[in-house]
């Protein structure tokens, strides 16, 4: 990659602490899987000693867009569903800046769901976080495309009528993909080195993290807080490797290779137990912002030579040689 | 009947002429190379595309003409003019569709293929021979020329060629330089090996051979090279030299028509700058990912044409709220929905304004020529930069297709970006520090040290902030909006054209000067004291109309886009909606400006505008009484 503010030397080593990648403090309910999900953030910021000023969160609306607010980086919260397009031309015009993404199951799924398609075939290098707690909760319970059917809200109070998207079905069908992992919000150990290992995959990187809303959907996910059997942890050598009191804590386990993307969507298929870890990742697959930036630099000589040559072939008089 | 060498040649102020065939038949390459000899002969020249609606219509069908429609002119020409004095058809049914559009004037020669009146298929044969007889009874100068015959004399696919040969008559009739013509054909097929050069080369000089032998007319139109260099291109590819010219480096956009072709060809140059252009899944995303571009770097720019404008509203309304730099472009066809997507209308210009829900205050410009294609890109980066602010670029169908010379640009360093400001941003400094006078404030760009902040769609405040409070809301709003006055303030008052003051000032804005200012010349010169005037800027309003107005008895405004008529029955001053520049002045300035539109999808004629100014300022030439409805028995 080849821009003008790569070539900016660092002349002083930063250090930076927790604090310094804190911003706002955040209005989400207690309880809220958000908040699980920004200190796994903030912690990887600081641990890989990512430049605030070099770090941009790009978001959607909804609870989880309001995430750039509490970082103390560049933020951009957009507007519903363009937060896939948003971050796209933030990476394209600026490769040196890191770039995450935050947006929940109706902001990625519903209203934006033909660019979280495309975003896969982009294959940019950047980090997306589904937050999805499959509800709307700004606009205050409505059935969203993860309610799993019979969910009662506020638009189906007779119980949803569909049954639930699938989101990693969906991206890992899509040509392109490259990094797909899922989380649950409670169990922050691997929360954190998922959101580690898909800031390091070089490519599109796809969390989907199932996510608590103790204010709409209070009781979703008691039953399976309380059996831990109910959680699948993947792991491999070229995975995640489990800490000891996570393999007591967790016993169903699956040791899954994440280069195999056959397995991979045969897992990503069942939702009881609930796999987390990562399930498939290709470091091979191009990066749309490599394959277009040409290496050419836009220099005032490029663009005058450029013109001339051009107007060269529309000269009519007096005529070009 | 083979005629002497020597013919009298008739010398002509100007000419329209026409070449149409069957799409795929080649007139569009025909009528594009007659343009171009013509402009290097040193005469002015406005081309029109005549482009049927879909890819590939049926052969031979009343609908489906394609070709290219030359107006030639002895001095600058503005624009594609009135009726066609000559055309030249491969078949008799395209030219059927160009009689009943009335694009033909009454009693227009015709060089017509009579490969027709002896076809296999007796219906075809019947049919040629029908329409021959109608259009020589309605008194069409019609000659039957045997191109297909002549051209296989030559090639063994007269399809391939007949084109060719049709200049060659054309460069004849014209007198113009068969030099030129054969340098046009080694430009035109540069590409291929020379032996197809060569052929062609043969068909011009065949089709210039027969006209010579078989026409006993002959034209000059006296032709003034220009003294500083000129180029020809049309109205969409000076928008993307314009892109290349402004130092912009993002170009997102989804295809349609017709702006896609802007970026057919930018696609083709922008990278050897360092360009990119993104075909984005929608016109939703093209908009978003020139935002994310614009935020985060150089300014960037999304091209589209109305739906796609439509769709793009929400993501402008971010970037007015953010105050991200961003320029759109806005290539107007007909509507509303999908409309007429090849044809052009001046209908966007109040959605252009206040688009967007809220008030969503940003810059809109409209080009008037195909020059001015190229430096409106250049002055909305430099206005969307200066200001933070979303500058809307209106062109339409018509001048995106249409070619006219104009001097060439010479490159100034001045029209590019500033490189990105990586600079660490001064403690304190709030990222929405605006000026209370202006509302200018400075941008901080992601890079920057000590400037992190996050922007939002969101009211916020100084601090980028999100606020509900009201003095923050009506602090926020007060600002974006001051920019439009700042900008007002370094305006020029747009020039009157004509006399400073009389009976009648025509304003207009977009592609419908040429023909306004002509027809003005016109009308002078047979006395009425007619003027007018053209709105580049359309948001803010430059400076100076009102005065200029107040100097006239009367304004209207001339466009093409709907205004209801006075003569329609129904129709009184509780009730008639008034076109879009109209109506604007008439709020702003409390002016009673009257208007005429039309909405044919073509450009409007000078003609047409000289036949409505008489009757507007000689009423009673024609009854002005509306048209009330008969009882009938």
């Amino acid at each position: 990659m080849n821009t003008a503010t790569e070539c900016l030397l660092r002349l002083v080593e930063e250090h930076h602490e927790l604090e310094d990648y804190q911003g706002g403090v955040p209005r989400w309910c207690t309880g809220c899987g958000d908040n699980a999900i920004l200190a796994a953030v903030q912690r990887l910021c600081r641990d890989e000693n990512l430049r605030p000023e070099k770090t941009v969160f790009v978001s959607g609306i909804g609870c989880s867009s309001r995430f750039p607010h509490y970082m103390r980086t560049y933020g951009f919260h957009g507007i519903h569903g363009r937060a896939l397009p948003l971050a796209e031309g933030v990476k394209m015009s600026r490769p040196d800046l890191q770039v995450f993404v935050n947006t929940g199951d109706g902001d990625c799924c519903s209203i934006g769901a033909a660019h979280w398609i495309h975003a896969l075939r982009y294959n940019m290098n950047m980090t997306l976080m589904l937050h999805d707690n499959q509800v709307y909760g700004l606009t205050k319970m409505q059935a969203s495309p993860t309610s799993p059917k019979g969910t009662k809200t506020n638009t189906s109070p007779r119980g949803s009528y569909l049954d639930a998207l699938n989101p990693l079905t969906v991206t890992l069908g899509v040509q392109n993909v490259s990094f797909v992992a899922q989380v649950v919000d409670w169990i922050p150990e691997v929360l954190f080195d998922v959101v580690r290992a898909a800031f390091h995959h070089k490519g599109f990187s796809f969390i989907r993290i199932i996510q608590r809303c103790p204010e709409w959907l209070p009781r979703m996910f008691e039953p399976v807080l309380h059996d831990t059997n109910r959680v699948l942890l993947l792991h491999h050598a070229d995975g995640l490797q489990l800490s000891e009191s996570l393999t007591r804590t967790y016993r169903k386990q699956l040791e899954h290779d994440p280069s195999d993307i056959h397995r991979a969507r045969e897992i990503a298929s069942g939702s009881d137990p609930i796999p987390v870890g990562i399930l498939y990742r290709n470091p091979e697959v191009p990066c749309y912002e490599e394959t277009r930036h040409a290496g050419q630099l836009t220099t005032p000589a490029h663009v005058r030579a450029a013109l001339e040559t051009e107007l060269d072939k529309y000269t009519v008089w007096p005529q070009q040689a | 009947m083979m005629l002497q060498a020597e013919k009298p040649v008739v010398t002509l102020k100007e000419h329209i002429v026409e070449i149409i065939s069957d799409s795929g038949e080649g007139a569009q390459r025909c009528g594009q190379s007659l343009g171009s000899i013509a402009a290097r002969m040193g005469n002015g020249i406005w081309t029109v595309e005549i482009i049927p609606a879909e890819i590939r219509p049926p052969a031979r069908s009343v609908a489906g003409a394609s070709g290219n429609r030359i107006r030639i002119g002895a001095g600058r020409i503005t624009n594609g003019g009135d009726e066609t004095d000559l055309v030249v058809a491969f078949n008799e049914q395209v030219l059927l569709g160009r009689v009943r559009d009335r694009e033909l004037k009454p009693g227009c020669t015709i060089l017509l293929e009579n490969m027709w009146r002896s076809h296999k298929d007796p219906t075809v044969a019947a049919s040629y021979k029908e329409a021959y007889d109608r259009l020589v009874a309605a008194g069409y100068k019609v000659h039957e020329v045997p191109m297909e015959k002549e051209c296989l004399a030559l090639v063994n696919d007269a399809r391939r060629g007949k084109n060719m040969f049709a200049l060659g008559m054309l460069c004849s009739i014209y007198s113009l330089d068969l030099a030129l013509a054969r340098e046009q054909i080694a430009i035109t097929f540069g590409k291929k090996e020379r032996s197809v050069i060569d052929a062609n080369i043969r068909l011009l000089d065949a089709g210039h051979a027969w006209a010579e032998a078989h026409l006993d007319f002959k034209y000059r139109i006296p032709a003034t090279r220009s003294t500083v260099p000129q180029i020809v291109v049309n109205g969409n590819t000076a928008l993307a030299l314009g892109v290349l010219a402004s130092g912009m480096e993002i170009c997102a956009m989804y295809p349609i028509t017709p702006a896609t072709s802007a970026s057919h060809y930018l696609s083709d140059v922008f990278e050897k700058v360092g360009g990119i252009v993104h075909q984005a899944e929608d016109e939703i995303a093209a908009c978003a990912f020139a935002i994310g571009a614009s935020y985060a770097g150089k300014c960037a720019v999304t091209i589209t044409s109305g739906p796609g404008y439509s769709l793009k509203q929400e993501g402008i309304g971010l970037a007015v709220m953010c105050e991200i730099p961003l320029v759109v472009i806005n290539v107007q066809r007909g509507g509303p929905s999908t409309g007429q997507p090849t044809k052009a209308e001046q209908g966007d210009l109040l959605s252009a304004m206040f688009g967007s829900h809220g008030d969503a205050p940003k810059v809109v410009m409209a080009a008037s020529t195909i020059e001015d294609c190229f430096y409106s890109v250049v002055t909305a980066r430099k206005i969307a930069e200066t200001f933070n602010m979303v500058v809307v670029v209106l062109t339409d169908a018509g001048l995106a297709t249409s070619q006219q010379p104009f001097p060439r640009p010479q490159f100034s360093e001045s029209w590019l970006a500033p490189p990105i400001d990586q600079t660490p941003v001064p403690e304190g400094t709030k990222p929405y520090d605006w000026d209370p006078a202006t509302g200018l404030a400075r941008r901080i760009v992601p890079g920057q040290p000590n400037g992190m902040h996050t922007i939002t769609g969101l009211a916020h405040d100084r601090l980028s902030h999100v606020a509900y409070d009201p003095d923050a809301n009506q602090e926020g709003l007060r600002m974006r909006s001051l920019k439009l006055a700042t900008l007002q303030k370094s305006l020029k008052a747009p020039p009157v054209v004509g006399g400073d003051s009389g009976d009648l000032l025509v304003i207009g804005w977009g592609s419908t000067q040429g023909a306004i200012e002509e027809s003005v010349a016109t009308l002078r010169a047979e006395g009425l004291n007619v003027s007018s005037m053209h709105l580049r800027f359309l948001q803010p309003l430059p400076p100076g109309i009102k005065d200029a107005m107040q100097r006239f008895k009367t304004v209207m405004t001339i466009e093409s886009n709907w205004g209801d008529s006075p003569q329609d029955e129904i129709i009184d001053e509780n009730n008639r909606r008034y076109s879009a520049l109209a109506m604007l002045l008439r709020a702003r300035y409390l002016v009673d400006v009257d208007c005429w539109t039309e909405v044919r999808g073509q450009p409007i004629k000078p003609g047409s505008i000289c036949r409505v100014i008489r009757e507007k300022l000689k009423p009673g030439a024609k009854p002005v009484t509306k048209k009330l409805k008969a009882a009938k028995s």
